[in-house]
């Protein structure tokens, strides 16, 4: 799950997307917020609105000239008002900040598979998403279908959200998708160690987050984004020479 | 002088809308395969546009015909990334083109060195970028070029470079080249047919005919409204 979420966000980081993905994993609010209030699988239900959520958002974006951003920040708001009105009271915490720790099995089965998706379409992709993100033109000129590719990729993007979800919440999802690219962008030289650093970063958060978790007893969530941030800060004293 | 040679590219009657406002009116024109258009004319003439509408990327009326299996090549003008994103030139080029003979090849062409693959490209200098960019579009053995201000934000002796490296292309490779310039004087030299462009077509011909001071006059325009100049605007010496 984490080498799924630190691949994708390092393109959603260099798409300029971050901060529209880490308000993409709000929209999955509304969804929890009914999934716990009728009694069936919190993350189905985030999972359902957040899809949703993103063919809204393709498809404005491919229609309009709108600006995205503002489109974004209006959906986000709202799905953040519904759910925040709909997810009964015992619940928002844990929707908010994850540590919803039962897993079933089959629910285990289907993460594994589906971050091996993220992973493969991500790897197999990766030429058409840097051509894609260096020209659009560039692209459409090789062939590619650049309104199809942006949709596989916010799919793909909606579906490294809700895996995460269960273990780290609604708001702190988000971060993870910011910090590790952030950190991998510091870093790395070229699209290879960009990806590579990036995944790294975003297991090695994970990891530590775990192992803290489980032996002081805190919240997951939290210290997860704890350890990520301050790899982040560490990473700064290492960066590159930019030009 | 290639009057006799197949034709590349036919454009008839092309008209191009965005919005409520026509960027390119009922144009005409035809490229002999082998040659060279120079396309000139103001900021806002549509000169960008027509080049995005020759690619397929933007919708027009009228007829773009270009000849069975052309392959094309395409320089834009400037991308939209920021320069210190982590890539590397060869992960802009095999973001193309995975074979790594044909990235050698093209880098070649160009005459740039093998050894700046790996550096980022926010790394590359202004000429090395373009250049880079000129390798991109070689690369799928493209039979027409179209390049888009090849030298925006190159020095002056990288412009005259990278000019040379475009006429060489044609010369040794035998490309079709279109290309937007704003270096009358460079155009005056290299180009076989200059299309004049203000929105619709004013002039096309050889460069001896159309780059009289008369004709330059009349698409610059006197009070055209975007008549906003950088330097090499400034007429040059026409001898």
């Amino acid at each position: 799950m984490a080498v799924a979420s630190g691949l994708v966000s390092a393109f959603a980081l260099m798409r300029k997307m971050t901060l529209a993905s880490d308000v993409m994993s709000h929209i999955a609010l509304p969804g929890l917020g009914l999934a716990l209030l009728y009694g069936f699988n919190p993350i189905l239900g985030g999972a359902t609105t957040l899809i949703l959520g993103v063919l809204l958002i393709w498809k404005i974006e491919a229609v309009s000239g709108i600006n995205t951003d503002a489109v974004i920040g209006v959906i986000f708001a709202v799905s953040l008002a519904i759910g925040t009105l709909i997810t009964p009271q015992e619940d928002i915490i844990e929707a908010l900040f994850g540590g919803m720790s039962t897993i079933s099995l089959w629910e285990f089965i289907i993460g594994v598979i589906a971050s091996c998706l993220v992973i493969a379409f991500i790897l197999k992709k990766r030429r058409a998403l840097t051509l894609a993100l260096v020209s659009k033109d560039l692209a459409k000129t090789t062939g590619i279908n650049t309104e199809r590719l942006n949709l596989y990729f916010l799919l793909i993007f909606a579906i490294t959200i809700v895996l995460g979800l269960r273990y780290l919440g609604v708001l702190l999802m988000g971060s993870l998708i910011i910090i590790p690219p952030a950190i991998a962008r510091n870093l790395a030289e070229d699209l290879n160690g960009m990806l590579l650093l990036s995944a790294l970063a975003a297991v090695a958060a994970m990891a530590i987050g775990l192992f803290l978790a489980a032996n002081y007893s805190l919240a997951l969530g939290p210290v997860v984004i704890g350890v990520a941030g301050v790899i982040f800060l560490a990473a700064l004293f290492f960066q590159k020479n930019n030009i | 002088m290639e009057k006799q040679s197949a034709t590349a590219l036919s454009v008839k009657n092309l008209t191009v809308t965005l919005g409520n406002e026509k960027v390119l009116d009922n144009l005409s024109f035809e490229v002999a395969t082998g040659e060279s258009l120079a396309i000139i004319g103001p900021n806002g003439a549509g000169k960008t546009m027509l080049f995005r509408a020759l690619i397929g990327v933007l919708s027009y009326k009228g007829k773009i015909s270009w000849a069975p299996k052309t392959t094309i090549g395409y320089v834009p003008q400037k991308l939209d990334i920021e320069r210190n994103l982590p890539l590397s030139l060869l992960d802009l080029l095999t973001s193309k083109n995975n074979h790594r003979h044909s990235i050698t090849a093209s880098l070649k062409l160009v005459r740039l060195k093998e050894n700046l693959l790996n550096r980022p490209i926010g790394a590359l200098s202004g000429g090395q970028f373009q250049k880079a960019l000129i390798a991109f579009a070689l690369l799928q053995d493209p039979r027409v070029l179209l390049f888009d201000e090849p030298t925006a934000g190159v020095d002056t002796p990288g412009e005259e470079h990278i000019y040379e490296t475009i006429h060489r292309l044609q010369e040794e490779k035998g490309f079709t080249i279109l290309l937007i310039s704003h270096d009358l004087s460079l155009v005056y030299r290299y180009a076989d047919k200059v299309l004049c462009l203000n929105r619709e077509n004013l002039c096309f011909g050889e460069p001896e005919v159309i780059m009289a001071p008369e004709i330059l006059g009349k698409l610059y325009g006197e009070e055209r409204s975007f008549y906003k100049h950088h330097r090499h605007d400034i007429f040059p010496p026409i001898k």
